[in-house]
């Protein structure tokens, strides 16, 4: 692949002397995971078109600390955060956007009180003001008329109030949202959660991907969104633990509205 | 001699209140056995939390039917018992409705009060039904076998009783029915005795009466041995409740202090401490009994009814897993009376018994299945957090145990070394920019 992505870094900002508007706080998942990068760039091209002026941390970003915190290290977790706000405040970082709830939470929330203090956004919320500010269009394009249900992220949605600006991205793509019997503030965990991602789950009757991913189903959806790299993960597993990988896609809001723009 | 009745009202009245306030302040005293927490910022922000949630019952009719009627038992409840003054009056001075002098307004007032009484049965009757013969999924759990069953339907039929006492009461009351005004319910029961001779009309309706205000004492003070005393905790403990997003845990302080100190270039680790600096730190990380836990949580635990809501919402249980958030609030009271009882044995000092919160009431298993999802304090009527809890024992079992599951410690071992939860370097961050 040739594509040009870019991806200026907080070094080369600073090395010019220039501060960008935003932060994106790429995260573990959006940096590592295959999955989850294609959601990265999808991010990015869309911020490439609309020219923001962003930048990353690149090699200089770590782990928010936030699956230490969730398995009970503490200790880990304020390591973490206080290198990880030594190097934002060095760089004087006002906003951060992030594609992952769970970083978006925990600098958001639990940063603070440690120093570090941003106006922090999830990428749905900025690709929303985006829009607002009338420096992106969307129109449906292929998503029109396609039935789309919104899983909601736990530490996005009850976490942290947030259930509109998915919404209404898909809304603004024509396409027919549906929601599941469980949404919004009870909406059902994807079962990643609080660390377990990293862990296998304990003995139960089911796992908790394939109940989620069931109550999806039920929709009988074209795409199930996202907008978490974790649920992410959760729901085409449990898409193709169904066996409807032919039938469902998993896709995350970035991916949609990059997709519609033909980026 | 005709004071009797007043002096053994008096009596019944002193020893029922009395009993009552001795057991409030073993409530108190075991609430404060938690660790100090200072709860008083944004005020606003806590008394809207008590007028929407506890008084304006607003996460109740989240669920309409049990909500609906809850709201019937609720509001019926705390009507119906401004008549317990008119009785509490009458019992003292050997009045007979004293505030039958109000007229046209007094039958209004007791008017309501009958019609409420109904809908409080009827209602009262549906939720017996609802645990007892539709066997509603959360009603069954395991943590809700043998006492915990008993004491919801024990509940019930003290409310039954309760409402059918006041109402014969009424509907036995000669001169009450005569007036014809405010029997709209009773007027039909008044039939049933209508062979009765005004004398033994005159028994049924003193023994009515006597029982009405002897069992309302009777279940003030079970209050304290049941689950039902969230209908007095319900007010402090959603004030008390967390107002902060609830994705956001509390950072622990002296994790903080130890944090900043390692940070500090100019610390130097050899310092003798100051003359009168206090050891500070804490003598264990996160939580293993109750004392470990917050006055909070505690408060927390006293006023969890059992409904079962959260546990219905989460994920790991629905799931199958051994979790339930209701069973953590449960166990958490259920430890917290032992120490209570165990400091009440041994003169006022807790004597270590060999057992503890964790393990002995919860185990690893059920803490680790926990996704921190928040459907548990989402679903709560009344602002318990049931996730609080879990993340402190979390915290004991990592920090002072070294007890997490071998993949967790796996993960943080990732994190520690290359900064992500996966071994990946830290240096292939911006990778993905090329690939």
């Amino acid at each position: 692949m040739s594509e040009q992505l870019k991806v200026p870094t907080m070094a080369e900002y600073m090395a010019e002397g220039k501060h960008p508007e935003v932060l994106f706080w790429v995260g573990c998942a959006g940096s590592f995971d295959d999955r989850a990068k294609k959601i990265t760039k999808a991010f990015v091209r869309i911020l490439n078109k609309a020219n923001v002026e962003f930048a990353v941390l690149g090699t200089e970003e770590s782990c928010t600390g936030d699956p230490a915190k969730r398995s009970g290290n503490e200790f880990l977790f304020q390591m973490q955060a206080v290198t990880n706000i030594e190097v934002m405040n060095a760089y004087e970082i006002k906003k951060i956007v992030t594609a992952c709830p769970h970083c978006f939470n925990t600098i958001k929330n639990e940063y603070p009180g440690l120093g570090g203090n941003y106006e922090v956004v999830h990428h749905t919320q900025f690709l929303k003001g985006l829009l607002d500010d009338g420096r992106l269009t969307i129109e449906g394009g292929q998503f029109k008329g396609k039935r789309i249900t919104f899983h909601d992220p736990c530490y996005l949605g009850r976490a942290n109030n947030v259930y509109e600006a998915p919404r209404e991205l898909i809304r603004k793509l024509d396409a027919e949202l549906v929601e599941m019997k469980s949404c919004k503030s009870r909406g059902l965990c994807c079962g990643a959660g609080g660390a377990q991602m990293f862990k296998d789950a304990e003995k139960g009757d089911k796992e908790i991907n394939i109940e989620r991913t069931e109550q999806a189903l039920e929709t009988k959806p074209e795409i199930i969104a996202a907008g978490c790299p974790f649920c992410n993960t959760m729901m085409t597993d449990g898409v193709k633990g169904k066996d409807k990988e032919g039938d469902v896609e998993v896709m995350d809001i970035a991916e949609l509205i990059a997709n519609a723009q033909d980026l | 001699m005709d004071y009797i009745p007043n002096i053994l009202f008096a009596f019944v009245l002193i020893a029922g209140l009395g009993y009552f306030a001795f057991n409030v302040r073993k409530l108190i005293r075991n609430i404060n056995l938690g660790k100090a927490k200072e709860v008083n910022d944004n005020k606003p922000a806590r008394w809207k939390n008590v007028i929407m949630i506890a008084l304006g019952q607003s996460k109740m009719v989240k669920r309409p039917v049990s909500g609906f009627f809850h709201v019937i038992v609720y509001v019926g409840f705390v009507i119906i018992n401004i008549e317990v003054l008119e009785i509490i009056i009458d019992g003292l001075f050997g009045t007979h409705r004293i505030f039958s002098s109000l007229g046209s307004v007094y039958g209004v007032l007791i008017g309501s009060f009958e019609v409420l009484a109904a809908l409080v049965f009827i209602a009262v009757v549906v939720f017996w039904i609802r645990r007892n013969v539709i066997k509603i999924k959360r009603f069954m759990s395991a943590e809700m076998k043998g006492w915990p069953k008993s004491d919801g339907n024990i509940i019930l039929y003290f409310e039954m009783v309760l409402m059918a006492l006041f109402l014969i009461m009424n509907a036995t009351d000669l001169t009450f029915q005569q007036t014809e005004s405010g029997n709209v319910i009773s007027q039909y029961i008044a039939p049933f005795f209508s062979n009765f001779s005004e004398s033994a009309l005159h028994i049924v309706e003193r023994s009515a009466w006597w029982l009405h205000i002897v069992g309302i004492l009777i279940f003030l003070n079970y209050l304290y041995f049941s689950k039902h005393l969230h209908i007095l905790l319900a007010f402090p403990n959603t004030y008390y409740g967390n107002i902060n997003p609830k994705g956001q845990f509390e950072n622990d302080a002296a994790v903080t202090k130890e944090v900043m100190l390692m940070m500090d270039p100019d610390a130097d680790p050899f310092a003798a401490p100051a003359e009168d600096a206090q050891d500070e730190t804490p003598a264990k990380f996160g939580a293993s009994d109750v004392q470990d836990l917050s006055w909070v949580n505690l408060l927390n635990a006293y006023t969890c009814t059992e409904c079962g809501r959260c546990t219905s919402e989460c994920p790991a249980n629905i799931t199958g897993k051994k979790l339930s958030p209701r069973k953590i609030m449960m166990d958490t009271r259920d430890r917290l009376e032992e120490v209570g009882k165990n400091i009440d044995a041994n003169k006022g000092v807790f004597v270590d018994d060999g057992k503890q919160l964790l393990n002995d009431y919860i185990t690893p298993e059920e803490l680790w299945a926990c996704t921190s999802c928040n459907a548990c304090t989402e679903a709560c009527p009344v602002s318990i957090d049931p996730l609080n809890i879990i993340m402190e024992m979390r915290r004991y079992l990592v920090m002072e145990e070294s007890a997490a599951p071998m993949e967790l410690n796996n993960m943080m071992t990732n994190v520690e070394n290359n900064g992500a939860p996966w071994p990946y370097n830290q240096m292939d961050r911006l990778n993905w920019k090329d690939e």
